[in-house]
């Protein structure tokens, strides 16, 4: 500090070390993230510390005992009902994460190496579906699988069926289906992404030292865009497995899912703690499984080398 | 190093009129060339003179529009670069950032199904090529510069091709490492015996490592020969300036006949000159050429039999040679000199009247 050697006064000094701490790397990046991690601090952490609360205290018709219990999570985690549902929530978005991804990837796949010059407009295209509200997109397939759907007079006017099906709607495949569908875009630009950044010159390379099409997928083209595969898997997968709308209009009994239930027992059933519980058991299993899927996804690709 | 002697070769790559146009631009304009087995052979020219091109077509990355290219006698028309018997070395060396040296060297090796004995082997064979071994475990993105460019290089060796392509291997290294790894490529290939085809735009790159050279410009070949022979004796001025610096003096044609010229020249007077083998004539004029090194500085009341009198408007030093810039009577540009500086043409002041010493064999006639 050639400054501080030549004898300028101590007050200086003292002002400009504090502006320098100010624009450290790190003190710059929390003075820009500071505004949305308040605001996730306040209407995220605060809410989900409520719940965690809640859900070790006992409703007691119209008050709360705030006395600790574990109740809760032995009925969250025992009772067949709350059983049946968390399992089935997680199936249903194992499988709805799933056909997202294998159905996403050919799409992401297609922009990106065919794309040419309309890479942007193909991107546009995928969004244009979410300009209409999510509501309408689920009620836009009981219109086509419901009774008198657009897929049954299909059918019935081609004469594959003689009268309308009633195994379209109102079970759980309508509910893959359904979000399948709805989550489409959210798999096929993170996928999309992750395969822009595949240099073109190691699939070159591996035709070179002699892989055919097929086999430079496998080798190099899938596992260098294996990180958008897992990040479209956990992007649809958590999400999916608190969906309580589309369970609602397009489940019927057999499509309810936790969200339902949890829903149920904040209003209807008025068990705020058990409801908590029921979020609680439904957030670290969905951790575990996002975190499972990473480690399998992982290992996968180490094994395709 | 033993002399390679291609010569008694027989053709490894046979092109035949190649075209490659992209709508009305012509990457590749009728170019026909062969190259023999066991030879390193380097297409050399500008960037956008279609070297690459017609390296990527010889790979199979792209096709010609018209003509063929046949490796071993196989013509290669509709075969896909992944059956052809060629292996590259990308510009960008193309290492897969997923696996390790071991694992990209391997990577070609494990569809031939070689067993693992057999296939760890020629890895450590392939490694031990390039002065990798024992570094077979480490990450694509732990090498540096020099250590990915011996594992693209291994990467393709160890599939024992027919040719070995090099797409500007040496661009991205710098100076040092550059002019190292020009040797060992060059005893590498002694070494393996494979055919290497090198591009590059840099005129001591394909000099000091090619048997053959292909000079190329506007996707035509210009010439193609000896490094010696290009540099030496370069069919036009378009060669001639693209290797190396070259004194261009107007010349007139005063008599032509099978295999020799005689011109005047307003320095160097009348000069009888070998005829190049390309030599078109166009009218009367010509223009003979000298490299800088050909001219020499004579001292004191030293006499040579053929020499210029000018006088020194500039000089340029660089260690161990001296650039002096001297303008002669008579001629239109002034004649550029390369002296070593053993006798002092460093100190030769500015202005001083000079007298250099040439060997009419160094002149060389060229086409305008």
């Amino acid at each position: 500090m050639t400054a501080a050697a030549e004898g300028s006064p101590p007050l200086a000094l003292g002002r400009r070390r504090r502006s320098s701490l100010l624009q450290t790397e790190p003190a710059q990046g929390f003075a820009l993230i500071s505004p949305t991690f308040l605001y996730a601090l306040v209407l995220l952490v605060v809410p989900i510390l409520v719940v965690v609360a809640h859900s070790f205290w006992t409703q007691n018709y119209l008050t709360i005992d705030r006395s600790f219990t574990l109740e809760n999570y032995r009925v969250a985690l025992t009772e067949p009902i709350y059983r049946d549902l968390l399992m089935r929530s997680l199936w249903i978005s194992l499988l709805v994460s799933f056909f997202t991804v294998v159905m996403a990837y050919p799409i992401a796949y297609f922009i990106s190496f065919h794309g040419g010059q309309h890479k942007g407009l193909w991107l546009f295209l995928i969004t244009i579906p979410f300009w209409t509200s999510y509501l309408l997109r689920v009620m836009s397939w009981r219109v086509i699988l419901g009774y008198n759907g657009v897929l049954n007079s299909g059918l019935m006017g081609l004469g594959f069926i003689s009268e309308p099906s009633t195994a379209l709607l109102y079970n759980t495949s309508a509910v893959v289906i359904t979000l399948t569908h709805a989550w489409a875009a959210f798999a096929i630009l993170p996928i999309f992404v992750s395969l822009e950044k595949v240099d073109r010159s190691l699939i070159e390379a591996a035709t070179d030292l002699g892989d055919g099409p097929l086999r430079r997928f496998l080798r190099i083209t899938l596992p260098l865009s294996s990180p958008g595969v897992i990040a479209a898997l956990l992007i649809v997968m958590i999400p999916t497995v608190g969906d309580f709308v589309t369970p609602r209009l397009v489940g019927g009994k057999d499509g309810v899912m936790i969200a339902n239930a949890i829903q149920a027992q904040f209003s209807k059933a008025a068990n705020w703690p058990l409801g908590a519980a029921l979020s609680v058991t439904t957030m670290v299993i969905v951790t575990a499984m996002a975190a499972a899927a990473v480690l399998i996804i992982r290992s996968a690709a180490r094994l395709a080398r | 190093m033993p002399e390679h002697t291609p010569a008694d070769h027989r053709t490894m790559i046979e092109i035949s009129r190649v075209t490659r146009s992209y709508g009305a631009f012509k990457a590749l304009d009728d170019a026909s060339l062969t190259i023999r087995e066991g030879e390193f052979f380097s297409l050399l020219g500008p960037s956008g003179c279609g070297k690459t091109t017609l390296l990527r077509m010889i790979a199979g990355f792209d096709n010609p529009t018209s003509g063929t290219i046949a490796v071993d006698g196989q013509p290669m028309d509709g075969i896909p670069a992944n059956r052809r018997p060629t292996n590259m070395v990308f510009q960008s060396y193309a290492i897969f950032p997923h696996l390790n040296v071991e694992q990209n060297v391997a990577y070609g090796l494990k569809r031939l199904r070689l067993g693992a004995a057999e296939e760890k082997r020629r890895v450590e064979e392939a490694l031990a090529q390039v002065s990798l071994t024992g570094l077979g475990k480490r990450g694509a993105t732990e090498l540096s510069g020099g250590q990915r460019q011996r594992v693209a290089l291994a990467r393709a060796l160890v599939m024992r091709p027919k040719v070995l392509l090099l797409d500007e291997p040496l661009s991205a290294l710098d100076k040092k490492l550059r002019e190292q790894m020009q040797v060992e490529l060059r005893r590498l290939q002694q070494a393996v015996g494979i055919t290497f085809i090198l591009v590059t735009h840099d005129q001591y790159e394909a000099l000091a490592m090619s048997d053959r050279i292909a000079v190329m410009f506007g996707g035509r070949i210009a010439q193609v020969a000896s490094p010696k022979e290009i540099y030496q004796r370069p069919v036009n001025r378009q060669v001639a300036d693209f290797l190396g610096g070259m004194n261009f003096v107007k010349a007139e044609i005063v008599e032509e006949n099978g295999a020799s010229l005689v011109v005047d020249t307003l320095g160097f007077g009348r000069v009888r000159t070998d005829k190049p083998a390309a030599f078109v004539r166009n009218g009367k004029a010509a223009t003979l050429g000298i490299r800088p090194e050909r001219l020499r500085v004579l001292w004191d009341d030293a006499k040579a039999k053929f020499e210029v009198a000018g006088r020194v408007v500039e000089r340029h030093y660089f260690g161990e040679i001296t650039h002096l810039i001297v303008e002669i009577p008579g001629l239109e540009n002034p004649l550029s000199v390369t002296e070593t500086n053993d006798f002092g043409a460093d100190d030769i002041p500015v202005g001083a009247p000079i007298r250099l010493a040439y060997d009419p064999d160094a002149l060389v006639a060229m086409a305008d």
